[in-house]
């Protein structure tokens, strides 16, 4: 099996706190410390674990630019065959769509049977996937919490539903997949691994190498722009207990004791 | 002319979901001089009940009736929504785990812009929708400019709208079957199975008076023993957010969220939880909430009636032994 899987760069939110620089225009990105979107990380272990069992090769690819070449590089260490950077000064300000549009042209450059995203990243869109999906004319499943081989023209995806619950479909290949976490857990990549990959080539596509018309992608292509960044007006919120633990933990029993919250 | 306005409706088992109603209010704000009409699919007499009662608060009701609609696919109900949506139109639909399916591809078959998430509007200038989102699990906000002018296809986050309970329309409801299936059945290339349940923990949740609800800032398996000692102290339950689950060391029936269970205690103890959307889309019945994190800008304190800036790592085992010394 062939298959592609679309990471991304983002400042990992378990490591930062995430601030709105002073005018608005954009988070605050000194001393943010950066990662793989969390989400990519289960879809290229999916990925890992149906190529060791059914053979095949898995290639990673991101759209940015050189300093986001570190994930795929990671991704690699962690098991992926080939890494991919689509990366051009026409892809800037791109929305979903140009994204996928990107995407797209790399697919049809290969020869893939599966293609995996995140079920989202650090905007919460989960977008990318179903746009690539529908632009390939590929069935598409969202969520995916499992994953099965059948044989080589079908697969079978359990989808994360409401209540806990979960669907289950056939899906036809080739398809797109947004990938939830919880289906595996992802390995454990270590300095060794990374040192192994640090000088793979890995080769960076253009928007004219890959066919993509310049008014499909980036700011002009674009009809979601982002306008500024901030932080709602707290409103209420929650009232915070002051003082030393001692008197913290003080008036906390007293506020649970008349909420009934201790038996 | 007013571009029209279609809200999607989600129903199960014949009841229409509270999305339905909060998509009126969206839409008003989109544009006060279009109707909406309401899109509902399904199949037989369940579907002709829940067009009766989406017709009491939509002017219109389109509806898509047909045994491939019993249980609905989002690959076979796109297609058939291209077939029958005008070009220009404005699709809400509910930010979920099918409107997720169904939203992306239908946007591109529509060549409509898309609009994931959004939990409010802000008007219209000449033919550009300011919205607001979230970004980094509700951490900020942003403001969008999304240029609807040829169409969009927008998800509205459930909760975010106030629900229009008016009931004042009465409206019409068009069958739009014959138009949705012209050309014949799409989309078999996904094919639903079944739906396997939630596993039966040891534990139901649902029925807890009291939770300790645990996050990541437990930061290790090791470390959830202290929050089963605060439970035991307290008379409580354990829950826990979607990383715990994530991670093996809670079962999924433990997990409190729009993808785990629904909780309905007094009290909620929010235990390094930092409150993203999908979990506080699970706690009803607005118990008392009292947030403890570390991070003073988690939204979880936005939620929370009594918030405590602590790591929860010191701070649980000094609240067991207070509880446990005043006990004893």
């Amino acid at each position: 099996m062939e298959i592609l899987v679309c990471v991304k760069r983002v400042p990992d939110t378990a490591e930062n706190e995430i601030e709105v620089n002073r005018d608005g225009t954009d988070i605050e990105r000194d001393d943010l410390v950066y990662s793989v979107n969390e989400w990519d990380n289960y879809a290229v272990e999916e990925a890992i674990q149906i190529r060791d069992k059914v053979g095949g090769s898995i290639t990673v690819v991101t759209v940015g630019d050189k300093e986001d070449e570190e994930v795929v590089r990671r991704e690699m260490a962690m098991g992926a065959d080939n890494g991919i950077l689509l990366s051009d000064d026409a892809f800037n300000g791109s929305d979903g769509k140009g994204i996928a549009a990107a995407l797209k042209a790399a697919v049809e450059k290969g020869n893939y049977d599966l293609i995996l995203t995140g079920a989202q990243a650090d905007d919460g869109a989960g977008q990318v996937g179903g746009i690539l999906a529908a632009m390939l004319g590929w069935p598409y499943a969202s969520l995916v919490n499992l994953l099965e081989v059948i044989d080589d023209k079908k697969i079978k995806v359990g989808r994360e539903i409401a209540g806990g619950n979960q669907e289950m479909n056939e899906i036809d290949l080739p398809c797109v997949l947004s990938i939830q976490t919880g289906i595996n857990e992802p390995r454990y990549v270590g300095i060794r691994g990374i040192r192994k990959v640090a000088s793979v080539d890995i080769p960076v596509h253009t928007a004219d190498d890959l066919g993509v018309a310049k008014d499909t992608v980036g700011e002009s292509g674009a009809r979601i722009k982002r306008l500024d960044y901030f932080v709602p007006d707290p409103g209420e919120g929650a009232e915070i207990l002051e003082g030393s633990t001692d008197e913290i933990i003080d008036k906390l029993l007293e506020l649970l004791k008349a909420k009934g919250g201790i038996k | 002319m007013a571009q029209q306005v279609f809200a999607y409706i989600i129903h199960k088992n014949g009841v229409v979901d509270d999305t339905a109603l909060e998509m009126i209010t969206a839409a008003g704000k989109l544009n006060t001089d279009a109707s909406v009409i309401a899109l509902v699919a399904g199949s037989g007499s369940e579907l002709d009940g829940v067009c009766k009662d989406v017709a009491s608060s939509f002017a219109e009701v389109w509806k898509i009736d047909d045994e491939a609609l019993a249980y609905i696919n989002a690959e076979v109900i796109r297609a058939m929504l291209t077939r029958i949506l005008p070009e220009d139109g404005i699709v809400l639909i509910p930010h979920e785990h099918f409107g997720m399916d169904l939203a992306p591809g239908l946007s591109v078959k529509l060549d409509a812009a898309y609009l994931a998430d959004a939990i409010d509007f802000e008007g219209i200038e000449d033919g550009k929708l300011k919205a607001v989102r979230e970004e980094y699990l509700g951490q900020v906000s942003t403001h969008v400019l999304c240029d609807i002018s040829k169409g969009a296809v927008i998800t509205v986050r459930p909760g975010s709208f106030k629900a229009d309970e008016s009931k004042s329309a009465g409206g019409n409801i068009v069958d739009k079957t014959a138009e949705a299936m012209e050309g014949g059945l799409a989309g078999d290339v996904r094919r639903f199975l079944e739906i396997v349940a939630a596993e039966v923990g040891d534990v139901d949740i649902t029925k807890s008076d009291v939770l300790v609800s645990v996050g990541r800032g437990i930061e290790d398996e090791d470390n959830l023993e202290m929050v089963f000692d605060l439970a035991e102290a307290m008379g409580a339950d354990v829950s826990c957010s979607r990383p715990i689950v994530d991670a093996k060391w809670l079962e999924k029936s433990r997990q409190v969220g729009t993808s785990g269970q629904t909780v309905k205690p007094k009290v909620y103890m929010a235990l390094g939880i930092s409150g993203a959307f999908q979990h506080l889309g699970g706690i009803k019945g607005a118990p008392f909430i009292v947030a403890i994190n570390k991070n003073p800008k988690a939204p979880i304190f936005q939620a929370a009636d009594v918030g405590i800036v602590d790591d929860i790592l010191d701070f649980i085992p000094e609240l067991t032994d207070k509880i446990n010394e005043i006990k004893s």
